[in-house]
């Protein structure tokens, strides 16, 4: 069949990879598709997916979220995309592509964009069973499968994609090695300093890595399955799985079969604006071209760049000139967990250029400026911390404002400079993969009236491909609004123009009890007599319980409107895991239990065939309870005198202890006992954020309470309070708010300072971040809670005295109530059906979630693409 | 527990294929939260009643997490168009289309659904 050449001029694109896709948005964008029949040649059995991503598909991702075709586009625009069927043949006299199942098609421009694949070094036994690539949703698929019975896997090539295949072969369970030639990992982005601090963080996970060593054969089985490889210093290394990942090499075979140039070390040569230099009617963009710089880039962004350049160059539009002359190799990464970015010219290649290096091996950080005589930043690698990357990246090829060395340290080694993206120029790229200017995203702003990030990725295209640009977006976006005297909303949502602490104060004053109330008279206009939101629901519900019993609410966060208000985690009293079970935390206060107690929780676990694990918090964590095991779970804890730990709560979690004076030969009070007393008085208490506290029984602070929402340390003359300390992802040491407190004083004061900070904090605040930006900070929070400044005190008493009376065990309340019991079923209609798709496989004598079983329902992709 | 007895009668239904399944009594609904119900085919629907009482019935499985737990998450309107964000990672989805609010290729399954007597 011979598909005639009608009145409209035909542009076919063989290969639907990611600058495939790019480039038929782009001719979209021109006007082209309307003009011209658009003819697609697509190889794999899938239209084009985020490759970039390819390694997500192992969390949890499934082939359809990584798809970047949206079947619409296609067919408005009236593209014929042929999945399945390869180009197999062009002829250029007669200007004929001819694929697979026959088809052949005529062409006014041909447009290749067949990709990369990748190199297999020709070792003998490498086409042996259980030797795998890495390129495709099928490498994938087919990995994934034949990992299930095996144990141990090496990944040939320690680059970029060789820690991606590798960290995935961990996630499946396998024993991992790599095996790099180099004598360091990722030898093309980092240098000597930059390897040593990746290998030791990915050691530390449990990787093995080999260096400096050649892959000389695959050892085989009886079967021809792989068994081992043979290296290059003489060792064997045993091995089920073997993935090669030793680079990549453009596909160029169709070019040069029709008699294209193709560069000496492979590439289909093009000039400047992606034309093949030997055929003005054929173009070649992404990984399978040689730019006219020399270079084949093996990055997305350049390969959308080409893409532009080609669309606009075949739309010969007057007005946009494109060319593609070179790009930027800078990345960032975040490879296991790790993270790693290198950009500019990293390696310090310019004549006379200085290193600032900052290196801490043993946390596994590195960070190298490469800086010019006169002060130019010329590039740079991150390891371990990248989070100046996006600013960083905008000031090469500039003098940055502030010293290189303040820009390496970390917090808390001098002050660390503050490079806000306000100091940047307009011409600086804040998004590299798509080319976007700090100047056009101002103009996102400024003119076409965008405040939010998705609605600049929407306007800009910026932050829509690694997203390692997003955070310099938002900090972009909001410094404009405030510049340009937008004023920023300040509500709590789009429900509510009041900020919570405003919402708090109605609430009090007007003893509103009901969130409807509260919406119906104070909401925004739209929103009045509406569902509200998921923001202000729970928020709102928060503030009524927290003063449950002085406005005259339920103190039971399940009971009526409450119920239906409360986050997810709060509605089932317990924290959703990943494949939809839960966890189940009862309270041990102090970290205290006896054996008893243990034996108990140990009985259910061991009954429930439940995963447990002892918590940073000191208690225990029981994991994988399907949703209708809840309420048995709870009615045997509850029998034997447990109470709920709210670990899912806004509302207090541990207070940890160390064993103080009663045993320990330094302890001068008795710290267990304090934090008992404290954990069972603030308990069930609900705030903007969690709370954590800890009492420690001498200065030497084994419990760590200076990491505390409010901690407390032991002295010679009674107990100091520090509070605003904070661990997790911006750790912030507590301050001292008061000394040598007796009982009741250190008691009085954290009612005062909890039921203040209550009150006036924003929603999900911890106390480290609110005591930073209340007006006065510390000093003004000593005035109101220490010298009653406000004359507020005996009210903030009273509400904290209201709490410890009314307080009730939220899981006694529910395992008493059958309406309530009713809701914990995973089907409505089938209430004895447990969900088919919570289920788990063993792992160190324990369980752990089945993964692959969330795949389950879930239709595939090919079926709907197929035309 | 006492019941006004218009609405003790009335059943939820989804339609399936030509057929209307009857899940659940409609007081069984909270206005503001969701239930899931398991269908023939295996599928799972979750389903959710409003503060007006309009009822809809979308896919129960999150697209992004895999597991089947849409019904669990926070309900909600935004621009005017009704909406459920996943308790895992809180994506928001279109209850009337199923349009996933944060990430514009995203969409699952709807389903009609009627509340009869
Ligand atoms: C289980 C546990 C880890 C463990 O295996 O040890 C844990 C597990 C979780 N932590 Fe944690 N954190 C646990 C101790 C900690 C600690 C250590 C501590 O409390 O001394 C910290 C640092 C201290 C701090 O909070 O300042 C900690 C800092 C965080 C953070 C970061 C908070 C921050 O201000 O930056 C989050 C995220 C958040 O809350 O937004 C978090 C969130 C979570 C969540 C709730 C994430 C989630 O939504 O699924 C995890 C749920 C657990 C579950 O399903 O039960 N977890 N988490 C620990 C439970 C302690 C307990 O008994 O309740
Ligand atoms: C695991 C992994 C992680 C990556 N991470 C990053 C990253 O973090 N940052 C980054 O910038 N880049 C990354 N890359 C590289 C990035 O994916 C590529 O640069 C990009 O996909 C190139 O796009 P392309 O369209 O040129 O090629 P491809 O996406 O490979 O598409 C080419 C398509 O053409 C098809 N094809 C070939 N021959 C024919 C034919 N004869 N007929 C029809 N179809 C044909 C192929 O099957 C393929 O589908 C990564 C790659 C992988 C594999
Ligand atoms: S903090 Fe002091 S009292 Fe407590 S265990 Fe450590 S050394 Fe002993
Ligand atoms: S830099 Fe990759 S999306 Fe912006």
């Amino acid at each position: 069949m011979t598909a005639t050449l009608g009145a409209t001029p035909t542009i076919v694109l063989v290969g639907h990879g990611m600058v495939g896709q790019r480039f038929l948005e782009a001719l979209a964008e021109r006007g082209l598709t309307a003009t011209h029949r658009v003819v697609v040649l697509c190889e794999e059995p899938r239209p084009a997916y985020d490759r970039v991503a390819l390694t997500s598909y192992f969390s949890g991702k499934t082939p359809e979220d990584l798809s970047m075709t949206d079947m619409e586009f296609i067919e408005t625009h009236g593209i014929e995309l042929y999945i399945g069927d390869p180009a197999v043949s062009v002829d250029r006299e007669a200007k004929q592509v001819t694929a697979r199942s026959g088809q052949v098609f005529e062409y006014e421009t041909l447009v290749l964009a067949t990709g990369s694949f990748p190199f297999v070094p020709p070792v003998p036994g490498k086409d042996a069973e259980g030797c795998f690539v890495y390129r495709t949703i099928e490498d994938l698929l087919a990995i994934e499968e034949y990992a299930k019975t095996r144990t141990t896997g090496a990944v040939v090539g320690g680059g970029l994609l060789g820690l991606e295949a590798a960290g995935a072969l961990k996630g499946l369970g396998l024993t991992s090695h790599i095996v790099e030639f180099a004598p360091r990992l990722m030898p093309v982005q980092v240098d000597e300093g930059g390897g040593a601090a990746l290998l030791r963080t990915i050691e530390d996970m449990g990787l093995t890595v080999h260096t400096g060593v050649g892959t000389q054969e695959i050892v085989v089985d009886a079967e021809g399955a792989v068994t081992g490889m043979k290296l290059s210093d003489g060792s064997e290394l045993a091995t089920d799985l073997v993935v090669f990942s030793a680079g990549v090499r453009p596909r160029d075979q169709l070019a040069r079969d029709c008699g294209l140039t193709v560069g000496e070390r492979g590439g289909i040569t093009v000039d400047e604006q992606c034309r093949t230099v030997s055929d003005p009617h054929v173009f070649a963009i992404g990984e399978c071209a040689l730019a006219s710089d020399g270079r084949v880039y093996g990055l997305v962004a350049p390969g959308y760049e080409q893409a532009e350049t080609a669309a606009a160059t075949i739309a010969a539009d007057e007005s946009e000139q494109l060319t593609f002359t070179g790009a930027d190799l800078s990345t960032k990464l975040k490879l296991l967990g790790v993270d790693v970015a290198s950009f500019g010219d990293a390696h310090g290649t310019a004549e006379d250029c200085l290193d600032v290096v900052y290196s801490d091996s043993r946390a596994g950080l590195y960070k190298k400026l490469v800086i010019g005589r006169d002060g130019t930043l010329l590039g740079g690698i991150l390891v371990g911390d990248a989070e100046a990357y996006g600013t960083l990246k905008a000031f090469t090829g500039s003098v940055p404002p502030v010293s290189p060395e303040s820009l390496v340290l970390p917090a808390g080694a001098g002050a660390p400079a503050q490079l806000g993206p306000s100091a940047l120029p307009d011409e600086a790229i804040i998004c590299s993969c798509n080319n976007v200017t700090k100047g056009t995203i101002r103009g996102a702003v400024t003119d076409h009236q965008c405040t939010t990030v998705p609605e600049v990725k929407k306007c800009t295209k910026a932050g829509t491909t690694c997203g390692s640009c997003v955070k310099v977006l938002g900090q972009l976006i909001n410094a404009e609004l405030e510049a340009s005297g937008v004023e920023v909303d300040k509500g709590l949502c789009g429900c509510f123009s009041q900020t919570r602490e405003e919402l708090y104060e109605i609430v009090l004053a007007l003893r509103i009890n009901t969130y409807q109330d509260l919406l119906d008279r104070y909401g925004r206009d739209g929103a009045k007599g509406g569902d509200g939101c998921e923001i202000c629901k729970p928020a709102v519900a928060s503030i009524i319980a927290s003063l449950a019993p002085t406005i005259g609410a339920s103190g039971y966060v399940l009971d009526g409107e409450q119920a239906s208000l409360q986050d997810s985690n709060d509605h089932f009293l317990a924290n959703i895991q990943k494949n939809g079970s839960y966890s189940v935390v009862p309270r041990i206060a102090g970290g205290e239990i006896t054996p008893e107690g243990l034996i108990v929780i140990g009985e259910i676990a061991r009954d429930f065939g439940l995963y447990t694990k002892i918590t940073g918090g000191q208690r225990i964590d029981m994991f994988g309870a399907r949703v209708e095991q809840l309420p048995l779970i709870w009615a045997r804890l509850v029998d034997a005198g447990f109470e709920s730990g709210h670990a899912y709560g806004k509302s207090l979690r541990t207070v940890k202890s160390c064993v103080g004076q009663t045993w320990c030969r330094y302890g001068v009070q008795d710290s267990v006992r304090m934090a008992i007393d404290l954990e069972l008085r603030y308990r069930g208490l609900r705030s903007p954020h969690k709370l954590k506290s800890a009492v420690s029984g001498c200065q030497r602070e084994c419990a760590e309470a200076q990491s505390k929402d409010f901690g407390v340390i032991a002295t010679a003359g009674g107990w100091n309070l520090y509070v605003g300390g904070n661990g997790g992802a911006t750790p912030r040491h507590a301050d001292l708010l008061a000394q040598d407190l007796s009982d009741t004083e250190l008691i009085r004061l954290i009612d005062r300072f909890l039921m203040f900070y209550i009150r006036t904090a924003d929603r999900l605040e911890r106390t480290s971040v609110w005591l930073e930006r209340i007006p006065g900070g510390l000093d003004h929070v000593r005035d109101v809670v220490v010298e009653d400044s406000l004359g507020i005190c005996e009210e903030l008493e009273t509400l904290m005295a209201a709490h410890v009376a009314n307080y009730r065990d939220e899981w006694a309340e529910t395992i008493k109530d059958p309406e309530k019991l009713a809701r914990f079923v995973s089907f409505i209609n089938a209430p004895d059906t447990p969900d088919p798709v919570v289920g788990f496989v063993p792992e160190r004598d324990q369980i752990k979630p089945d993964l692959p079983l969330l795949t389950i329902g879930h239709r595939p992709l090919e079926g709907s693409a197929q035309r | 527990m006492t019941l006004a007895p218009e609405t003790t009668d009335l059943k939820v239904q989804v339609l399936l294929d030509e057929d209307w399944l009857t899940v659940c009594d409609l007081t069984r609904l909270l206005p503001g939260r969701g239930v899931a119900a398991l269908l023939p085919d295996g599928n799972q629907v979750a389903l959710f009643r409003d503060r007006a009482g309009q009822l809809y019935a979308i896919d129960n499985r999150d697209p992004f997490g895999g597991a089947a737990v849409l019904s669990r998450g926070l309900t909600g309107s935004h621009q005017g168009r009704p909406f459920v964000a996943s308790p895992l990672l809180k994506q928001r989805f279109d209850l009337e289309t199923g349009q996933c609010l944060d990430d514009e290729a995203v969409r699952i399954a709807t389903y009609e659904v009627r509340s009869t007597g």
